[in-house]
């Protein structure tokens, strides 16, 4: 498997993909140096604001100050945790019904659920508003779960059918053979080889509803707004607002960010919607 | 079955104390402006006095108002308290939207607010939303570069032609000074509250008598090319992303020699923790040209509530707390007298605190009390506003056709191409609704 | 393997998640096309009268419809474009033997955990501003005149901030069809004295053809109705040169309250995505089947 490469293009390698790395990196670095920066100091010339400048968290208090931050990370984290477990729960049997028991239709209906997605939200908001309005449901979290848990479970369909599929039918044949149920075939068969896809599967979607802006910002007021209609107050404040920008940008993506970096492993294995064979 | 009653009995009575005993929790939604987020800040000492509690809702000015708007006009209930525009103000009370707030009490004193101001806001003589701040428009500049250049101020309101002149002098952008920032970001509420009366100065207008459009015409025409030609020589670069905010920050920074737009920026400029030029800006009448008539904008912040709000009552107290006299002066005391919210109230500009911390205090009211939006056009026409139009279709045409300038702005299409666009959309438009047969 | 049995069983799993997702696209939907058929502004109250097709009337003849769908294609396809080719070439470089190749993939994705409307606002403020933005600053401490991007190259503008959120899941899924290339047979060829640019041609790029057709199926679903990106940076301007499909019917329903006209946008929008899914469906079949 490893190929014999000399030290120097090693170096080479690592040189450049180091600089491309950096390249992708650099706004998400550029905003957490600026988030430091007072307002005056992060409007300056990119070489005066990293060697000519102090540091200082005031944007931070200042953000706080305005806006309670954690009531807003909460509901991040419910509505995005609880619509993803929610959408799990429902396409949890699809996805194992679709690859294990295809009929001639599957491929369509798969399809069907893909296309759902392509509606554009902005065309179906006034009829959702007034549906959300008389069930009562206008800035709740338990709408807002409803809705991410449908705009996504398309993609959590779609995710776990093609890494349900790759389970070789072969393993549940024998299982059926030795005279296990259904039940037990899912338990103790299918879940243990399913996991890493449904981790995968979950953080995508986790990853997914956290940063849906649309529905998140129109069906919320002021109880289940979540982290996008925090940054929704600091889009075009008046007078200087790079650093509380940067500050509130640095609140409302760290989480996921963290998350992403600590669980790229798990991320990156089920991330293949059955792109490899 | 009789545990289950007991229990809905208990319920019943805790329900009951609990709206007895326990106080009101009201939903507001506002606006990311400066002044706002003082209020935000003293809210806390009405929550304390009352007991009720205040949930902010803080939105950027057009996520604000397309939020507002569409759960007012599906009657959705999310808010109790919404701050709203001098546009939005008659037109939602008219159609019954809106509590009317003629009956805060006698402490309120509807006579110290501004007359101009009080009309604007209301609609068959009921009063539908309460001035937070008022504005009118005139032109900032940079006192240290007109005297190094060596311009002299005419005593008289100047015209647009002599303006461009004076900009060209000043323009210097080697040494990081712009002529002139304008707002070029496309919006009604934007670019076209420059443009509007820039249009009126010219001699133009929306709609003639039968709510024909008149965007073709050479009055338009002669105004967007002045203004594409202003901003393209002595304007920064990037103008079609500037709003307010954005030429705030920029003539705040010392980057713009002369900058028109609202009075109520005035205490940011003016102000040394705010702003580097505090002490090298004054001001003078947003310029004419053909006519003087509807040269300077008229705009108020207002809060109102919906007739969807389950807690009017609550919400009336907050109304007559946050636009009191008393909250003009708490604001005074605790932000500095130069942040005081502007242009509403008489007892303000009576104030010598304010006025000697505000130089720009007489200015700004005689501009507030000169705006007239019912005679704002050299022509007559059927509308009311100065930079606005008084309908509900305005929303969308001067959306558009701010769209349609900033592309000329950005040489993107030729002047006379934006306002054919612009025509052609408000024909559609009007015939749409039905003005137009 | 399939019995009757199973058979029912399955379609008792299915049966949740289709009606699920049958509600979500009908409700909304049937009422969508009702209020289309209807004169229906949220500011003008009222009755809502019957007036047939004339909202789609008023829609096609939208000046600003034939630039939405011509910009709706050229931001799909521009950005489908760099994320495919950049994100392969990323994934031929990751695929390398490199130091600290752990900390390198982390930065590289990065930017696919940023919110929509955050990446927006820092492109627009922190970079693309002429005055205070990096890359002003950049051009005016080189003495060139700063772009001004966002009135110059605005379409191109929003291809770039959305390729950049993009392009790490484009590489990430390229990344892992290349990693399980067959070694063996690439050293083989190597060993036959293949050069680089044919090994490439022949060997690993058909077989990152079947993950290239996933990158362009699931981002073209997300692509094509992005919309966070415009309402922060451009607003669909200067002109109508942002405005893609989802913007435009935005602007009608909840810009100029106009439902009537913004649901008959909304069908019509419909109608076009289920054309692209049927488009790629036949291009999935043949590359995913089997």
């Amino acid at each position: 498997m490893a190929r014999a490469v000399t030290p120097s293009r090693k170096a080479f390698t690592t040189v450049v993909a180091g600089l491309l790395g950096l390249m992708m990196f650099f706004p998400v670095l550029w905003i957490f140096i600026l988030s430091f920066k007072s307002e005056g100091d992060a409007i300056k010339a990119p070489m005066e604001i990293l060697f000519n400048t102090g540091w200082t968290t005031e944007s931070y208090g200042a953000v706080q100050e305005r806006s309670d931050y954690f009531k807003h990370f909460w509901n991040s984290v419910i509505i995005s945790v609880g619509s993803t477990v929610l959408g799990l729960a429902v396409a949890i049997p699809a996805a194992w019904a679709m690859a294990f028991v295809p009929g001639k239709r599957t491929k369509d209906v798969l399809m069907w659920m893909l296309s759902t997605k392509m509606l554009p939200p902005v065309g179906v908001l006034v009829p959702i508003y007034l549906i959300f309005r008389d069930l009562g449901l206008l800035d709740s979290r338990v709408g807002l779960v409803f809705v991410l848990m449908m705009i996504n479970l398309p993609i959590i369909i779609w995710m776990l059918y093609t890494y349900f599929r790759e389970i070789p039918g072969e393993i549940l044949e024998a299982a059926r053979m030795d005279g296990a149920s259904l039940r037990n075939e899912v338990i103790y068969v299918l879940t243990p080889m399913a996991v890493p896809g449904m981790a995968s599967t979950m953080l995508l979607n986790v990853i997914l509803a956290w940063n849906e802006a649309f529905w998140t910002l129109n069906l919320t007021a002021a109880n289940a707004a979540p982290l996008t209609a925090f940054i929704a107050s600091y889009s075009s404040p008046e007078g200087l607002f790079y650093a509380k920008l940067s500050a509130a940008s640095v609140m409302a993506i760290a989480p996921i960010l963290i998350m992403g970096w600590f669980s790229q492993k798990q991320l990156v294995r089920g991330l293949t919607f059955g792109a490899v064979k | 079955m009789k545990l289950k009653s007991a229990l809905y009995a208990v319920s019943a009575l805790v329900s009951v104390t609990a709206t007895a005993t326990i106080a009101e929790e009201l939903t507001i939604a506002t606006v990311n402006n400066s002044d706002m987020i003082i209020m935000q800040k003293l809210s806390p000492q009405w929550e304390e006095a009352t007991g009720n509690t205040l949930n902010w809702v803080v939105l950027e000015e057009n996520v604000l108002r397309q939020r507002v708007t569409t759960d007012i006009a599906t009657d959705g209930g999310s808010f109790d308290i919404v701050t709203i525009g001098a546009y939005e103000a008659p037109i939602w009370g008219a159609q019954d939207w809106l509590v009317g707030l003629d009956d805060l009490g006698d402490d309120y004193d509807y006579d110290d607010i501004f007359e101009p101001v009080r009309n604007g806001l209301s609609a068959d003589g009921t009063l539908y939303a309460v001035p937070f701040y008022a504005e009118s428009s005139f032109t900032f500049y940079r006192k240290d570069l007109f005297d190094a250049a060596g311009i002299e101020l005419p005593d008289e309101q100047m015209t647009y032609d002599d303006f461009a002149e004076i900009v060209a002098q000043l323009h210097d952008p080697d040494n990081g000074v712009f002529g002139t920032c304008q707002r070029g970001k496309a919006g009604w509420g934007e670019n076209m509250a420059f443009v509007g009366p820039l249009v009126n100065a010219f001699g133009g207008k929306w709609f003639d008598m039968d709510w024909n459009p008149t965007i073709d015409s050479p009055e338009w025409n002669a105004a967007i090319t002045y203004y594409v030609d202003l901003m393209n020589n002595y304007g920064p670069p990037g103008a079609t992303a500037n709003g307010h905010n954005e030429n705030r920050a920029l003539f705040a920074d010392g980057k713009c020699a002369t900058w028109v737009d609202a009075t109520s920026a005035a205490g940011y400029i003016f102000n040394p923790s705010e702003s580097s030029v505090a002490d090298k800006t004054d001001f003078f009448q947003a310029p004419k040209q053909v006519t003087d008539k509807g040269t300077g904008w008229f705009w108020a912040w207002a809060l109102a509530i919906p007739t969807s709000s389950k807690n009017q009552d609550a919400a009336k107290d907050f109304l007559a707390w946050a636009t009191s006299k008393e909250y003009v002066e708490l604001v005074g005391e605790s932000e500095g007298w130069v942040a005081a919210p502007p242009g509403t109230r008489k007892s303000t500009y009576a104030n010598e605190a304010y006025l000697e911390a505000a130089p720009f205090a007489e200015t700004v009211e005689n501009s507030i009390l000169a705006a007239n939006p019912a005679d704002a056009t050299k022509d007559p026409v059927p509308y009311t506003g100065v930079q606005f139009v008084a309908i509900p279709e305005f929303q969308g045409i001067g959306n558009y056709v701010g769209q349609q300038i900033s592309a000329a702005l950005a040489g993107q299409q030729t002047v006379d191409e934006a306002l054919a666009n612009s025509q052609r959309f408000a024909e559609r438009e009007m015939t749409k609704a039905g003005y137009i047969k | 393997m399939a019995t009757k049995a199973s058979r029912a069983a399955a379609r008792l799993m299915i049966s949740p998640s289709v009606l699920l997702l049958l509600g979500w696209m009908i409700v909304p939907l049937s009422m969508t096309l009702y209020f289309s058929f209807l004169r229906y502004n949220l500011i003008m109250p009222g009755d809502n009268p019957f007036v047939g097709w004339e909202n789609y009337y008023w829609f096609f003849t939208d000046p600003s419809f034939k630039d939405a769908m011509i910009n709706t294609l050229l931001l799909v396809g521009g950005v489908l474009l760099i994320t495919v080719i950049g994100g392969t070439l990323f994934a031929l470089l990751l695929d390398q033997p490199m130091w600290g190749q752990g900390i390198i993939r982390i930065m590289v994705i990065a930017p696919f955990f940023v919110m929509p409307t955050v990446s927006g606002l820092v492109w627009k403020n922190m970079f693309m501003n002429p005055v205070n933005g990096i890359f002003g600053h950049l051009a005016s401490s080189l003495g060139l005149q700063p772009l001004d991007f966002f009135s110059q190259i605005p379409l191109l503008s929003i291809i770039l901030i959305v390729s950049w959120q993009w392009l790490p899941f484009a590489t990430l899924i390229l990344l892992t069809a290349l990693q399980s290339l067959d070694q063996e047979q690439l050293e083989a060829a190597e060993m036959d004295g293949a050069s680089w640019a044919s090994r490439f041609w022949y060997i690993m790029l058909p077989h990152l053809a079947r993950a290239i057709t996933v990158v362009i199926l699931i981002q073209t679903i997300f692509l094509l109705s992005i919309f966070a990106e415009i309402l922060v940076t451009t607003n669909g301007g200067p002109g109508t040169a942002t405005t893609n499909l989802t913007y435009l019917i935005y602007v009608s329903s909840l810009l100029q309250y106009d439902v009537g006209m913004g649901s008959a946008g909304g069908v019509i929008a419909i109608i076009l995505a289920n054309i692209v899914a049927i488009f790629l469906m036949r291009m999935i079949g043949k590359n995913l089947d089997a």
